[in-house]
């Protein structure tokens, strides 16, 4: 929509002060930019303007005459001449600011939002000191559960409309509406449907009184109590920028802090309560020995150590295998590495645990994209994991892409997902044909498509739809839509801090700094300052996983990493703990697999260690400490030094920040990211690795391995991750535990008649000797028949091993 | 006045079956359209209107030629007809709808050959279930005889009208809300700019005209605009449609040329006062209209003489209070209305119409105090800042704004009467 002849800036004066702003900003955020706050409640930045709180009223000069408008929905113009201050202005917005507080309940004392709310520190600025309305306010019955996690007061509310308008334009899930008309207008939920919405939690955010509040948090404290510390969400890998207050050493809430390059402000509810596990009272505060009776008793840290610096020590250094680290900060991966390359001297590690992709694409892909080039791209391809369910930021800045910025978007995926509604085409197929799909989309049989993906800059999200998929499908996509006009990439993975993990070298075919593990400059440059490096690549998850059954491995180091819940064979993961002579669990709680091992050692989490992630661009941000861990809890780093002196080597990890230093130092795509180059600063974006300056050593062009996958005849099984589930984390925090869905087999209807099947009869599905589960169908017409799909992460669907080919039935 | 009556005639002349194809087709329906059509190109449909000089009927005055030109260019635009016609005391549009719909549909037609349009709606409030139906009765007619549908007369024009029933709220009559409600959505007022004539129905051009101004057009259409304007005074051409009502003689509909004084429109044509009474005060443009008392009996019934004296014409709404009306219990009646229609959007309207509506109400029920006389203006002012007409508006459209005009009258010309209600703890008259 460039128009050469229109100019780019132009001069306004705002209170006798010129400014030069973007031609057409909107008045109210130009001058704000050039430090003329007007006070505004409706409007938010991130939200089309609606002009309806009126209290941005400013005077513009016309022809006419001063007039008054509205600042939020006014764009600029060249010359244009604003009073903010004149006695029309003032007794306007004082006016509103009466009529916004004649009905509301002035509850202030027992409010949440008190302390901290738009409308009394705008009434302190603006406002009338007293009211004169002496007829009875406006009530409500009040507040009311809208939804598992909030509260709605009606009485509190000011109308702005910024629930709605989030749930609408933002969140495309449009739960809340004004109801009624007039002085009876109220937000409410439609009947029967609750505000079940994965962001709901942004609506109490941005409430500019205390109308929305969230079960989490309300009556837990005041804000003046509360100390906060800017921070990365880990929940996945989006790495979403967040606030962590705390009171009394009980992180209390997380709030969304405001950039361009990741979140916009927003966070989803798993992120923005899933804090809850942080002050958990099954939280690990001693280090656990089990005795010969199979218990665990309680050991000091002296003993621990002793213990697992023994075993680790008469095990054979390539007999011992390291799995995790993707839940950590880099520093404590980076540790992990050094440890377990150098003083265990082991090549076989992994962050994932068989339901990532090649550690290698996720990292080094190329050419890469970074989040805010959705902004700018022509089409968008998602065909990876249902965003919405496994990356919900990134869905909502997906979604803003295709509704607001006009983005094309083509969407595949074995089912719906939460982006179908937006997406320009949707092309489904059953798990195991999707290199099939590849090739038609390739051939031009999809000429719709084509036509899209054709319109550059493109970016493609690419990852794994489900845990059945091939990984490799994954990279026969990017190599097809690196070839797309001006395309970038995208590459997909879940887990909070993976990215920074493999970037750390917790792979078998990676070291530091996104180096080869093979490549010999690399391996050179590393073992100058480490000395000799074990032999590469390891084995991967799986392989350790194998290894350990098999008895070709014998010890196995867990960092945070609970793989009988999470690795793609349950079963076999259960089978390798059992068989290993020793394992030693770094864990926030004594998890599934923790509870397998021979030494638990309590470590400190988020919130309460330093240092930084790396999210899925690459982007590092920091993390910060704001409370102590529980009991006799340590940061991992510490334990890995103390255990290598131990073991007669020398990690060399004194402080977080130490192990900072070095990975600048020997990680080449971390050259110059430092822990200053990272202090919030304007724009709190993050750096980007490698920087400008800095060494990429790994360029990972993906190749179209042909034929991946293949069909199987009977039922293909999908099997996905849904966004509230049973993990460790969620099952602990009283808020997000009652959200996991049902579990359910879904299938088509079709498919369900042809099993004699009703919707909500129990239904079989059997992936062999990897497990079965008996659950309740539900009609599905999304997917395509012969496709059963499973939500993977849940209590009662855990068992089940991701197996393509499963048979479907009604139980014997 | 029987040579002027341009939109009743009519129906003034054949009162059972002015509706009808038949009757329409006799009294020389369609011929302006058939004119149009086969003599005219559509800008000099739009320079006939335009040299009428004819203003929008719906309330606001605005030279429909001008409006008709600020139409933006677009492959798809909508005409969209008010009949929203909730404003109290008004009732013109019903008779139009009712009793001379295929007026209306030719209108319309020649009106959409004029704009490049081939999709109009007629929004009719959801209390006129009659009107309705006699409209899309004669969109059938209408469509079955060619004159609406495709290939309109082998003209090769297409035009298509949709009758759309509103859900009964008064804000649906303002253009943007209407369009919202058009769309399914809350009937909410839109902020403007964008205007309508740019980005309007589905954010295309839309062009809403009243039904009474659409319903002049096939008239200036055959005899020319020039003729059009020749009738009544400058700024307020042709004629015009009143709603007379209250405590009036001969209440009802009346065609009137502009121009005569309120005392001839009141007295001559309303009949005067029942009952010997006298006249206490009167809406001379419906209720959001600031009100005028006898002083005015003297002013004309232009646009220009009523805007001098600080109200309006509006929708044409003549309501008429004899001296036994309260002025308090009427204002009352008048900001319960608003209150009752704030679509609730905009703080200040929501919450402002309601605070005066109580206010008035505590008065009239003896439990006023004297501040609250300035409050009402002090609150009055904090929506209409300056309490002018036409109003300065802290809101988003003017139905705030007119709320507070039964306040600035009967506290600008009876603030006496007012205060005794204060002093004697209740209504003075009973």
């Amino acid at each position: 929509m460039a128009d050469e002849t229109r100019p780019e800036k132009v001069t306004i004066t705002v209170d006798g002060q010129e400014m030069v702003v973007g031609n057409g900003a909107l008045l109210i955020q130009a001058a704000q930019d050039n430090g003329n706050y007007i006070p505004r409640f409706c409007w938010h930045a991130r939200m089309n303007p609606v002009g309806m709180c009126r209290m941005c009223l400013v005077e513009v000069e016309t022809p006419r005459g001063p007039r008054l408008v509205t600042a939020c929905t006014t764009p600029v113009n060249d010359g244009m001449e604003v009073d903010t201050q004149s006695d029309v202005v003032k007794k306007a917005q004082e006016g509103v600011l009466e009529f916004l507080l004649i009905n509301h309940p002035l509850d202030c004392p027992v409010c949440d939002r008190g302390g901290e709310c738009p409308l009394q520190d705008q009434t302190m600025s603006y406002g009338p000191g007293e009211s004169r309305f002496v007829e009875e306010k406006r009530h409500f019955e009040k507040p009311i559960e809208i939804s598992d996690l909030v509260l709605l007061d009606r009485e509190r509310c000011i109308l702005c409309a910024r629930c709605t308008r989030f749930s609408d334009e933002i969140s495309g899930d449009p739960l809340i509406e004004f109801k009624d008309r007039g002085n009876y207008t109220q937000v409410l939920t439609f009947p029967d449907e609750p505000f079940a919405s994965y962001f709901s939690g942004n609506t109490v955010q941005i409430c500019p009184v205390g109308a929305l509040t969230a079960k989490p948090y309300r009556f837990r404290a005041r804000p003046w109590d509360l100390e906060a510390v800017e921070s990365t969400c880990t929940h996945c890998s989006v790495g979403c920028r967040i606030s962590v207050q705390a009171s009394q050493n009980q992180v209390l809430r997380f709030l969304g802090v405001d950039n361009d390059a990741t979140n916009h402000g927003w966070l989803c509810d798993k992120g923005r309560f899933g804090f809850e596990y942080i002050n958990s009272p099954d939280r690990l505060g001693t280090p656990l020995i089990k005795g010969e009776d199979g218990e665990f008793r309680e050991a000091s840290w002296g003993e621990a150590l002793d213990v697992v610096a023994d075993h680790l020590g008469s095990i054979l250094g390539p007999e011992v295998a390291g799995l995790g680290g993707a839940r950590g900060t880099n520093e404590e991966a980076f540790a992990f590495g050094k440890f377990m390359r150098t003083i265990v001297v082991t090549p076989h590690l992994d962050a994932q645990l068989g339901d990532g992709l090649d550690p290698q694409f996720l990292v080094a892909a190329t050419p890469r994209s970074a989040i805010p080039d959705l902004e700018s791209a022509a089409t968008i391809l998602v065909w990876g994991p249902d965003l919405k369910e496994e990356l919900p930021v990134l869905y909502l800045r997906v979604r803003r892409a295709a509704t607001e910025l006009g983005a094309n978007l083509v969407v595949v995926h074995p089912r719906r997902t939460g982006l179908d509604d937006v997406a320009t085409h949707k092309l489904t197929y059953r798990p195991g044909e999707g290199a099939a799909m590849l090739a038609a989309i390739a051939g031009g049989e999809h000429p719709e498509v084509t036509e899209v993906l054709n319109e550059g800059p493109v970016v493609a999200l690419i990852g794994r739809p489900g845990l059945t998929e091939d990984a490799r499908l994954a990279e026969s996509v990017a190599a097809f839509a690196r070839d797309l006009p001006e395309a970038g990439l995208l590459p997909l993975a879940r887990r909070s801090n993976v990215y920074g993990a493999l970037d750390m070298g917790l792979a078998p075919n990676l070291l530091p700094g996104r180096v080869a593990a093979t490549a010999d400059a690399g391996r050179a440059a590393l073992e100058d300052a480490w000395g000799p490096l074990p032999e590469a690549p390891g084995r991967d998850a799986a392989g350790i996983m194998t290894g350990l059954a098999e008895g070709e491995l014998k010890g196995l180091v867990l960092l945070g990493s609970d793989p009988v819940r999470d690795f793609v064979d349950p079963a076999l993961a259960r089978k390798a703990l059992e068989a290993a002579e020793f394992v030693v669990a770094f864990d926030l709680f004594l998890s599934d697999s923790a509870r397998m091992a021979d030494v638990v050692l309590p470590v400190e989490g988020f919130a309460e260690s330093e240092g930084t992630v790396t999210n899925l661009e690459g982007r590092v941000q920091k993390v910060n400490r704001l409370i102590p861990g529980p009991g006799q809890s340590r940061p991992t780093w510490s334990i890995l030094d103390d255990l290598a002196a131990r073991m007669g080597g020398d990690l060399g990890a004194a402080s977080a920040e130490d192990v900072s230093r070095e990975i600048a130092d020997l990680a080449p795509a971390y050259a110059g990211i430092t822990w200053e180059a990272l202090d919030w600063g304007v724009g709190r974006e993050g750096l980007v690795a490698p920087l400008p300056e800095a060494e990429q050593p790994l360029e990972f062009v993906p190749v179209d391995a042909g034929g991946n996958g293949e069909a199987p005849k009977n039922f293909a099984l999908h099997l996905a991750r849904v966004l509230y589930d049973d993990g460790v984390l969620s099952r602990v925090a009283p808020s997000l535990a009652p959200l996991a869905p049902e579990a359910a087999v879904h299938l088509h209807p079709d498919d369900l008649g042809r099993l004699g099947a009703a919707v909500g009869d129990i239904v079989r599905v059997s992936a062999g000797n990897r497990g079965a589960v008996e659950l309740p169908a539900v009609a599905d017409a999304s997917l395509a028949t012969g496709t059963v799909y499973v939500p993977a992460n849940l209590a009662a669907t855990a068992s089940l091993g991701a197996v393509l080919a499963v048979t479907v039935g009604k139980p014997s | 006045m029987s040579d002027t009556l341009i939109l009743t005639g009519r129906m003034e002349a054949h009162t059972s079956d002015s509706h009808t194809l038949k009757r329409y087709e006799a009294t020389g329906g369609y011929e302006a359209l058939r004119k149009a059509l086969a003599e005219m190109t559509p800008e000099q449909v739009q320079e006939e209107l335009t040299l009428s000089e004819i203003r929008g009927r719906g309330g606001a005055f605005f030279p429909c030629g001008m409006k008709w030109g600020f139409l933006a260019p677009s492959e798809t635009r909508y005409l969209v007809i008010n009949g929203d016609e909730s404003e109290p005391g008004t009732f013109k549009d019903r008779q139009l709808l009712e009793r001379d719909p295929h007026q209306l549909i030719e209108g319309i037609v020649i009106s959409c050959y004029a704009l490049g349009v081939n999709q109009a709606f007629v929004y009719i409030r959801g209390e006129y279930p009659r009107p309705a139906r006699r409209v899309q009765a004669a969109i059938e007619e209408a469509r079955a005889a060619g004159y609406v549908g495709e290939n309109i007369l082998g003209s090769g024009l297409d035009v298509d009208v949709m009758v759309h029933l509103g859900g009964g709220a008064y804000i649906c009559g303002e253009e943007t809300a209407l369009l919202n409600s058009l769309e399914g959505k809350r009937g909410e007022p839109r902020i403007k700019p964008p205007f309508p004539a740019v980005e309007g129905l589905y954010a295309k051009p839309t062009i809403v005209n009243n039904v009474e101004t659409i319903s002049n057009v096939p008239w200036i259409i055959t005899n020319g605009g020039v003729a059009y304007a020749a009738i009544g005074p400058e700024g307020s051409r042709g004629s015009r449609m009143f709603s007379l009502s209250g405590h009036i003689n001969n209440p009802g509909n009346v065609e009137i040329v502009m121009g005569m004084t309120w005392r001839e429109l009141l007295y001559d044509i309303g009949g005067g006062i029942p009952n010997g009474r006298e006249l206490k005060m009167w809406i001379p443009g419906g209720a959001s209209a600031p009100w005028f008392t006898q002083k005015h009996l003297d002013t004309l019934v232009t646009h220009d003489d009523v805007t001098a004296e600080g109200s309006m014409l509006g929708s044409g709404a003549i309501v008429v209070m004899d001296d036994t009306t309260c002025v308090v219990k009427a204002a009352h009646r008048v900001v319960k209305f608003f209150a009752h229609e704030s679509c609730g959007q905009c703080t200040p309207c929501r919450e402002g119409t309601s605070w005066l509506e109580r206010m008035l109400w505590r008065i009239e029920n003896g439990a006023g105090r004297q501040i609250d006389l300035d409050l009402l203006l002090d609150v009055s002012d904090n929506i209409s800042p300056g309490l002018q007409w036409p109003p300065a508006m802290t809101t988003i459209c003017p139905l705030g704004p007119s709320a507070v005009s039964p306040i600035t009258s009967i506290m600008g010309y009876f603030r006496d009467e007012v205060a005794q209600h204060v002093d004697e703890g209740g209504c003075p008259l009973g």
